[in-house]
């Protein structure tokens, strides 16, 4: 194993004086780690993904990323959402190219190397089934469609840290499969570490290395589960006896949170 | 259900002005209405045609008084909508400003524009200004202010500084909101144009109406406000097609 990437030491955050959001978090997350975070609404997951990439400084405790301190903004992460939050005027592809025109040092290379770049885009687009479309608007796209740009988005200027907030959590059944597949192949290929938010145990339990489960707000981790299951992991496997166990024991975990 | 016939559907608002002009001519008939109550179109029709020489004169002047104002009314509107969509704290402060401002009638403000400028098109441009710059500054403030934070967070993360996400996000966002406000606004500038011009000016449309009016002359009365709705009726046209050619992707589906 490599050493620790990121690591949260007795992390707790306050949005106001209501209490607690996260509180006493500990964990690390080794490079490369595909973790996802699963528990009841409102435990502070997403919060948990804003401390993570600096954009919320936490009330007590310290978060290290790459051995540094984060003080701010950490522009070695890329982020997608539930909703795709595609610009509507740009095509998919500007739409992928976006963060190349803000993210340094890129921002200052866009008009010189702005042919590369495009390059850089359309490859990524093709990995995620999406060649043939980069001219057509955000609304000429289904929603799966756009969900794969949105991750295209997040990865065009090569993070080591891809933060996924339920990013397939308004698609139907069938395209969220097909999106995971396109997720664990992106992984397999460029090995970037992945923090996925989500509610789905199927999807945790399919996608990541290490599920953290958490409690009602505030939002503590009360288990950390090593997903054993050999890779690659086929979409078939979802359907066989030892991936149902694995996920029915997560889900009478979550049972007991939403109980207490 | 009916069926959809395109022909009928463009031609549907020309009917419907000959329809209302038809009706015109027979109610002043029918109930002999006296034409220096009301005139009929016709008589309408005919002071259009013998003071066409005069009517474009005072028109070219309402005409081009009302673009100033306007062009004015864009640019600050523009500018003050930008600073305030731009800063939660200004947006805050200065908004009931704003509607206070706007509750104001605008003639209110002709008396007090002719004693610091005299009468004439000064006036008549600022108050074409005045009344036609607050929907602008509301339509761009509002487009600004109201970004998706997922948006901003994915912005913010790399690295993005607040004008970035402004220039980048936030105003080709408002650009629908600011294209439909030129519509409204166009239309506003009209109205405070021939408003200040009725009461402090011997040109435009405005005045010639005040002046054919206290002559009983209402045939040139109404020629002057058919002059008006048609000119306010031509250029909202004409911001209409602009707003579809620049921001057709907020109409997805309309045209389709």
């Amino acid at each position: 194993m490599s050493a620790a990437f990121v690591t949260f030491d007795d992390v707790s955050l306050a949005y106001d004086a209501s209490g607690n959001a996260i509180e006493d978090i500990n964990l690390s997350i080794h490079e490369g780690e595909f973790v996802a975070f699963v528990g009841p609404s409102g435990c502070g997951k997403s919060t948990f993904m804003k401390l993570c990439t600096g954009l919320h400084a936490p009330t007590t405790g310290a978060i290290k990323v790459d051995n540094e301190p984060v003080t701010g903004p950490l522009k070695i992460s890329g982020m997608a959402f539930q909703n795709a939050n595609l610009l509507p005027w740009r095509t998919t592809l500007d739409n992928v190219l976006l963060p190349l025109e803000i993210v340094k040092p890129y921002r200052h290379q866009f008009r010189k190397r702005r042919e590369e770049f495009i390059g850089w885009a359309r490859k990524l687009l093709k990995t995620v089934g999406l060649e043939g479309y980069e001219d057509q608007y955000p609304w000429q796209l289904s929603g799966g469609m756009q969900q794969r740009a949105s991750i295209c988005r997040a990865l065009i200027h090569q993070p080591r840290l891809l933060m996924l907030d339920e990013p397939f959590g308004a698609l139907d059944a069938f395209t969220r499969e097909e999106l995971w597949c396109v997720l664990r192949d992106l992984w397999e290929a460029q090995r970037f570490t992945v923090v996925l938010v989500t509610h789905d145990l199927r999807e945790a339990a399919f996608l990541a290395d290490t599920v953290y489960i958490m409690s009602r707000r505030p939002g503590r981790v009360i288990e950390r589960r090593q997903i054993e299951l050999p890779r690659p992991r086929a979409l078939e496997t979802t359907y066989q006896k030892p991936f149902i166990d694995l996920v029915q024991e997560l889900r009478a975990q979550i049972g007991e949170v939403r109980s207490t | 259900m009916t069926k959809h016939n395109p022909l009928i559907e463009r031609l549907a608002p020309w009917i419907a002005v000959v329809a209302l002009v038809i009706i015109w001519e027979v109610t002043v008939r029918v109930f002999d209405v006296p034409s220096f109550i009301f005139p009929s179109a016709l008589e309408t029709a005919q002071a259009l045609v013998t003071y066409s020489g005069p009517i474009a004169m005072h028109s070219w002047q309402t005409f081009w008084t009302t673009l100033i104002g306007f062009g004015l009314g864009v640019a600050v509107g523009l500018v003050l909508g930008f600073i305030i969509g731009s800063s939660r704290f200004l947006y805050n402060a200065c908004y009931p400003l704003l509607v206070g401002f706007n509750a104001i009638p605008k003639v209110a403000f002709v008396p007090i524009l002719v004693v610091w400028f005299g009468i004439g098109s000064v006036p008549a441009i600022l108050t074409a200004f005045l009344i036609c710059f607050f929907p602008i500054v509301v339509n761009v403030a509002t487009g600004l202010a109201t970004l998706e934070p997922e948006m901003e967070d994915v912005l913010r993360v790399l690295g993005a500084r607040r004008m970035d996400v402004l220039l980048k996000v936030g105003l080709p966002r408002s650009l629908p909101y600011f294209f439909a406000s030129l519509k409204v606004a166009i239309t506003l500038a009209f109205v405070g144009t021939v408003v200040s011009e009725t009461v402090a000016s011997n040109q435009g449309i405005g005045y010639l109406m005040m002046s054919a009016g206290s002559q009983m002359r209402m045939g040139l009365v109404f020629a002057g406000l058919l002059v008006i709705s048609a000119m306010a009726m031509v250029m909202y046209e004409l911001f209409a097609q602009l707003e579809k050619r620049m921001t057709g992707w907020a109409h997805r589906g309309q045209n389709r």
